[in-house]
């Protein structure tokens, strides 16, 4: 999400318009996804707290689990998201900042619910390296390292994002996800370069990931085409997920 | 956690309107009841008699045989009592509510129980109609409710072990899953509740 409206970006950049999150919750509603993460992706740029009107919206229209993510830094804006309907929050930036912050959220609402966002990008020497502040902060941290970090101040989960393979429906970096979720015992959720059902039998099946997290695939009809609110088909699902 | 507007908005959905409210007026003139619960056990047993609501409540389920479904905590308020805290709970259903307890040694077994499950339905009756053998919901909680009698149980999920995850005794009802992060299972069954009950 940026400023109000629905985008998708590639590998963190060039933003392209796709709807108003409001209608595209609806229609993903009749798609019957298992879960939707909302990612303000400016507001730790910009020192903006959460749109809490639009969440609000958001959350009355969606008839499942919801996962916020955006400029979270304060107990009070995490029980806010919470008592508007959302059931977890996403913390990128600020879990590196302040990794207490993570601990002191898990324990008042429960690890459950905390879900640090770990964003990782290859250097020139083709080494991974996390980045904050949407991918334009280099904390210089080992993906692996960081996520055995943050497990242990509580987060409850991973979403684990590849910044080079976001919106190139490439596949998922499945080196990336297996060296994460083969060193921590929480879920990982593998996010970025999902193009095909297949890329999600081998996140899942290949890679240990938890869960998936579509982007790119679900909000184009196809690679280079235009917006087209699509989920795969349950049954291609479970044949591939088996 | 939980929301009472994506209740209201399901309903809307399926074309029942609904209204939310905790007046003694209102609850006297619904044709049915939604309970929904959010929070600790005792706050919401306070909450309903601080509203003064154990009477009207008392009198339409018990005696006018309103139909009455209760929603994770709102389940298990129906209950007489629960680990969870000292106050008593409406005792509509008898039973308790007692919290998830597992070997220390099954550490893939979590609480709170947070997730897409799948329900098995125990017995006939319409608020599952038509939903197929594996109906699936989605769960959060950390405590579950324990039925005196067998006969109470509507459906069962698994989580260590078998739970209670649905109740049933004529007019009242209660799912410890959200129908309202189900998408078209809860649908289904908030339509068979506005529907076929």
């Amino acid at each position: 999400m940026k400023d109000g409206a629905l985008v998708k970006t590639v590998k963190f950049k060039d933003p392209v318009y796709i709807g108003d999150p409001i209608n595209t919750v609806r229609i993903f509603n009749e798609l019957e996804v298992d879960e939707l993460i909302f990612l303000d992706i400016l507001s730790s740029k910009n020192q903006a707290r959460p749109n809490f009107k639009v969440l609000t919206g958001i959350a009355e229209e969606c008839f499942m689990p919801l996962c916020y993510g955006g400029g979270l830094r304060d107990l009070e804006d995490l029980f806010a998201v919470f008592n508007i309907g959302f059931e977890k929050v996403a913390i990128n930036t600020y879990a590196a900042e302040n990794p207490l912050f993570i601990s002191r959220a898990a324990e008042r609402f429960g690890s459950q619910s905390i879900i640090v966002s770990i964003d990782v990008k290859k250097n020139i020497g083709g080494k991974y390296e996390v980045m904050t502040l949407g991918a334009t902060r280099n904390i210089k941290a080992d993906p692996v390292e960081y996520a055995l970090q943050v497990e242990k101040a509580g987060a409850g989960e991973i979403l684990l994002t590849s910044i080079d393979r976001e919106g190139t429906w490439s596949g998922f970096d499945l080196k990336l996800v297996k060296s994460v979720a083969n060193a921590v015992h929480i879920p990982v959720i593998a996010h970025g370069g999902a193009g095909t059902v297949q890329h999600i039998c081998e996140a899942a099946k290949q890679a240990g990931a938890s869960a998936v997290a579509l982007g790119s695939m679900v909000v184009f009809q196809n690679k280079g085409m235009g917006v087209l609110v699509n989920f795969p088909d349950e049954s291609q699902l479970k044949k591939v997920l088996t | 956690m939980g929301n009472v507007g994506s209740i209201k908005s399901m309903l809307r959905r399926i074309g029942a309107p609904s209204l939310i409210s905790g007046s003694i007026d209102d609850i006297q003139r619904a044709r049915k009841l939604i309970l929904p619960g959010v929070g600790a056990f005792d706050n919401g047993m306070k909450n309903i008699s601080e509203l003064g609501l154990l009477p009207v409540l008392n009198k339409q389920v018990l005696e006018k045989g309103t139909p009455i479904l209760g929603i994770c905590l709102g389940m298990q308020l129906l209950t007489e009592k629960s680990e969870e805290g000292g106050l008593p709970g409406l005792g509509w259903i008898e039973g308790r509510t007692v919290r998830f307890r597992f070997d220390a040694r099954r550490k893939d077994l979590k609480i709170p129980h947070m997730g897409w499950n799948t329900v098995k339905v125990r017995k006939e009756g319409p608020l599952f109609a038509e939903m197929g053998d594996s109906p699936r919901f989605y769960f959060v909680h950390s405590y579950h409710v324990t039925c005196s009698r067998q006969e109470d149980v509507l459906g069962t999920t698994e989580h260590g072990y078998e739970f209670a995850s649905a109740v049933s005794r004529t007019n009242i009802m209660g799912t410890q899953f959200h129908p309202e992060k189900s998408h078209r299972f809860g649908m289904a069954l908030l339509r068979n509740f506005a529907e076929k009950i």
